[in-house]
């Protein structure tokens, strides 16, 4: 089937079947590597991408419900204010260990802090509950996300 | 992953000077070691080049995983050639044990191996450059000095920036390393502070760094099915139908060789994305032999180790004293058992490896700890010379061990190979899941005897862990003679059993460590309650004035430096002197493991229906009079405290007809965000040689837990993962 797609803010043309997860169109077929895959059951959190600004695991997500829904990968966060804003404290606070959850991680981030500017620590606990990060780095996670929304890092 | 078995080689590598043009090339002749060359002139490696424009590439031999060498490694070349960090560029080794030597990513060694000949590197070219400046203005050597990419010459006000002295710096012959003379950690402007990793703007950005990125011209996807009883053979598969699916090119049968560690047997599906070849894999249908392996289970794992536990050992490792006369002796007994489960590595990114074969040479992208093994291995299965073999080492998403086997390695070389183009072989999470090297199961039968005083004067471990028919205990199953509390008893006793299962396991972060920890810390704890001891001093008292027990570098364990770590703990988390709320309570524990000292305090709640609440954990680590990188310390300790949690409360693999149950994250739960508590670090420093950070901190960290859930309860967690409905009140 052929699809056309908005990620990134290009307009992109896939022919693929309908249940391929979004997550392996990015990866396979255009060649966008920033998502990553980790459980392929909307568990862990590794693929997320916004849609229309909303944290979806792509993973889960077939390439036949994305719609005219805009896709947005860590490849583009940056171009947004809040985004930027979360990739920076993410480099000042060293927040990676291997750095395979962290695209995801920020994504989740991301979409959290254009919904609630300045969450406090359960809410930044719930909207970042459905990313693992197998080398636990959540304790960094909580303090760039806090240093993100202009709050100091220690609850 | 010996400790210590190789931190006091002193290996005499010889730094020379790298023919060639580009500025000041620094390399080694590895010298003195079998697996170097010995001939000269010997190939020299080039771990650090001066460019003209004053940038300093770096070479990192090691593979990163997420343990931070690639910036740790390369920080004490850049502080003490006196570099400016800003411009120091590192790059990623291939691997070659010819010009590198050993490159692997395990036991926590590269910075205890590495500290020395590392600070000599650096040190050497900030001597040819300081020759270079003071040559060209015609002054003394020693009356310079360097600032970060800069040597200074005070008297005169003249300076020059590396970069620019690189060329006649390279013309020069290279001091005698061992002659010069390091910088004084108080000089230190590198080592020592908190410096992000070197792959940072990399990863937030999404870069493709990991070996599931690898994309080459011409790429296949393959996923490869193997048998759910490990290393069943194919008794037939549905070729035709997979091959009949979109995109696919090959499909093909496996016979494998080797064992589960090389090629075990399978069902190959190649096809134009990964996608479409799991959709094909769905159609082989695929029927197993039938093996002896499909008799295991995880009840009858547990009723051998009950069997085993009612008998005699099957051997006594270790009896100092008498401990049968210290027991009838003693003025209290207590006895009680002790079981972990098998878990798994789980790393995030799932095994993954990419290969080329062309004209008779294999190219393998490998997301792997210990690259040179793999090359091997590929050699062996695939009947090519190691030569005609090339292996990047590619950043990988978690090491944890798992990634010193190779066998995706094998897998993903034969498909390329088979399939007469690139392919990128990446494994299913439920492929990962039940495909590993676990962690192994066991069980410890305790006996203790206290006396009037409440010392323990007796003590018996009966270990009985999963291994081979004839008695020898599995990959990292096996207990050392000297493991903790030996030699800290007057009578001592070790038995082992060792039950005949043959489930694949290996070594997971702290191997060993990890587990038997929470046996022996567990114990010791009961034992402080039966003495009704505070278990902080109780555990002093057991360190008792001791020093350095053994030989430093193979069993030496230094009681002073764990006392150093046990006090600092009570001290920074209130131990004692915190009023708790009703089931909310302290534990302690401590472990020595790959040379790491290590204590820790855990503070729970349990709520009434048992539910566990993490509210913070205190860590005190000894490891040595130096850290590195404090950012990637802290972070390596936070990290490893939080595994040991998670396994503890949460993951199990177990089997059923020879099968492995749980398949993915919702079977085989990993800690959340909102399950880590903070986690407050603590470095006692001591005059000893700096030493590694990715294990060590582990160990300590279930014990407390559980210690603590007794403060809390007073319900006594001797099985992982805890059962909160143990805990429930009523
Ligand atoms: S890969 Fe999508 S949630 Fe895990
Ligand atoms: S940094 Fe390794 S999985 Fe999160």
């Amino acid at each position: 089937m052929a699809y056309t797609l908005s990620v990134n803010g290009r307009t992109r043309r896939v022919d693929v079947e309908p249940d391929t997860p979004l997550l392996w169109v990015l990866r396979d077929t255009l060649g966008i590597l920033g998502p990553k895959f980790g459980c392929g059951i909307a568990q862990c959190g590794a693929c997320t991408v916004h849609i229309d600004g909303a944290p979806v695991r792509s993973c889960a997500l077939p390439i036949d419900a994305v719609g005219k829904g805009r896709v947005t990968t860590i490849e583009a966060i940056g171009d947004n204010e809040v985004g930027a804003r979360v990739q920076k404290a993410w480099s000042e606070l060293d927040v990676a260990q291997c750095g395979y959850c962290q695209p995801g991680q920020i994504m989740s981030a991301t979409a959290l802090l254009a919904a609630n500017p300045r969450p406090n620590a359960e809410e930044i606990d719930a909207a970042m509950a459905g990313n693992i990060c197998r080398c636990a780095t959540y304790i960094r996670i909580r303090a760039a996300v806090r240093r993100a929304s202009g709050q100091p890092e220690e609850a | 992953m010996a400790d210590g078995a190789q931190t006091g080689a002193s290996r005499r590598d010889v730094i020379q000077l790298v023919a060639g043009g580009g500025g000041l090339v620094l390399g080694f002749a590895l010298a003195g070691k079998g697996e170097a060359a010995q001939s000269a002139p010997a190939k020299l490696n080039t771990y650090v080049t001066v460019r003209p424009d004053g940038w300093v590439e770096v070479v990192s031999k090691n593979p990163e995983v997420g343990q931070g060498v690639k910036t740790s490694m390369p920080m004490i070349i850049a502080e003490e050639m006196d570099a400016d960090w800003n411009k120091v560029r590192t790059l990623q080794a291939v691997s070659d044990p010819v010009l590198f030597g050993r490159q692997f990513a395990g036991g926590s060694l590269s910075i205890p191996l590495h500290w020395d000949e590392l600070r000599r590197v650096g040190a050497t070219a900030r001597a040819l450059l300081i020759a270079a400046a003071a040559k060209s203005w015609g002054v003394e050597p020693s009356a310079c000095t360097t600032e970060p990419g800069r040597v200074i010459h005070k008297a005169s006000g003249r300076s020059a920036d590396y970069g620019s002295l690189a060329a006649a710096a390279g013309g020069l012959t290279a001091p005698d390393p061992q002659t010069l003379k390091l910088k004084e950690p108080a000089d230190y402007r590198i080592v020592g502070r908190f410096t992000p990793q070197v792959d940072t703007p990399a990863i937030v950005s999404g870069k493709p760094l990991f070996g599931i990125d690898v994309v080459l011209p011409g790429m296949l996807f393959a996923t490869f099915e193997k048998a759910p009883v490990f290393g069943a053979g194919v008794e037939s598969a549905d070729l035709d139908a997979a091959r009949a699916m979109k995109g696919v090119r090959k499909a093909f049968l496996v016979e494998g060789s080797g064992g589960l560690e090389a090629l075990a047997p399978g069902v190959a599906v190649v096809a134009d994305s990964w996608w479409r070849a799991l959709k094909a894999r769905e159609k082989l249908n695929t029927r197993w032999k039938a093996s002896e392996a499909s008799q295991m289970s995880s009840r009858r794992f547990e009723e051998m180790a009950a069997g085993s536990a009612r008998s005699a050992a099957d051997k006594v490792v270790r009896h100092d004293g008498d401990v049968d006369a210290a027991l009838k002796s003693a003025s209290k007994t207590i006895e009680a058992e002790y079981a972990y489960p098998y878990i798994s590595h789980a790393n995030l990114e799932p095994q993954n490896c990419t290969a080329r074969f062309q004209n008779g040479k294999m190219e393998i992208w490998a997301p792997t700890q210990n690259p040179e093994p793999g090359r091997q291995l590929v050699a062996k299965t695939l009947g090519l010379k190691p030569e005609d073999i090339t292996v990047h080492i590619i950043r990988a998403g978690g090491g944890f061990g798992r990634r010193l086997s190779n066998e995706y390695m094998v897998e993903a070389a034969w498909i390329a190979r088979e399939a007469g183009a690139p392919v990128k072989l990446i494994w299913t999470r439920e492929d990962d899941m039940r495909h590993g090297f676990y962690r192994p199961a066991g069980w410890h039968r305790f006996k203790g005897g206290l006396d009037a005083q409440g010392r323990i004067i007796a003590w018996e471990d009966h270990f009985i862990t999963p291994g081979s028919r004839d008695g020898q205990p599995g990959r990292s199953a096996a207990m050392a003679a000297t493991e903790f509390p030996a030699r800290f008893t007057p009578n001592f006793r070790y038995n082992l059993s060792v039950l005949p299962i043959s489930v694949p396991t290996g070594p997971l972060r702290a191997p060993g460590s990890n587990a038997i920890s929470f046996a022996v810390q567990g114990f010791i704890d009961e034992l402080a309650h039966a003495a009704g001891a505070d278990p902080v001093d109780f555990r002093l008292k057991l360190l008792g004035d001791f020093g350095l027990v053994g030989t430093p570098g193979r069993d030496g364990y230094d009681a002073a430096r764990m006392r150093g770590v046990l006090k600092k703990v009570a001290e920074v988390s209130g131990w004692g002197r915190t009023k708790m709320a009703p089931r909310q309570g302290q534990g302690v524990a401590f472990h020595f493991s790959h040379m790491g000292y290590f204590a820790q305090v855990v503070q729970v709640r349990v709520a009434e229906d048992g539910q566990i609440k993490v509210e913070k954990v205190w860590v005190a680590g000894d490891v040595g009079r130096q850290i590195v990188n404090p950012s990637g310390a802290i972070q390596q300790v936070q990290g490893s405290v939080l595994d040991g949690l998670s396994g503890a409360l949460g993951q199990e693999i177990t089997l059923e007809n020879g099968a492995v149950v749980q398949g993915n994250f919702d079977s085989y739960r990993l800690m959340r965000i909102n399950e880590a508590p903070p986690v407050d670090v603590h470095f006692v420093l001591s005059d000893n040689p700096p030493t590694g950070l990715g294990e060590p901190a582990l160990p300590p960290a279930p014990p407390a837990l559980c210690n603590a859930i007794f403060a809390a309860t007073g319900k006594r967690i001797r099985r992982l993962p805890v059962d909160p409905a143990l805990l429930a009140v009523g």
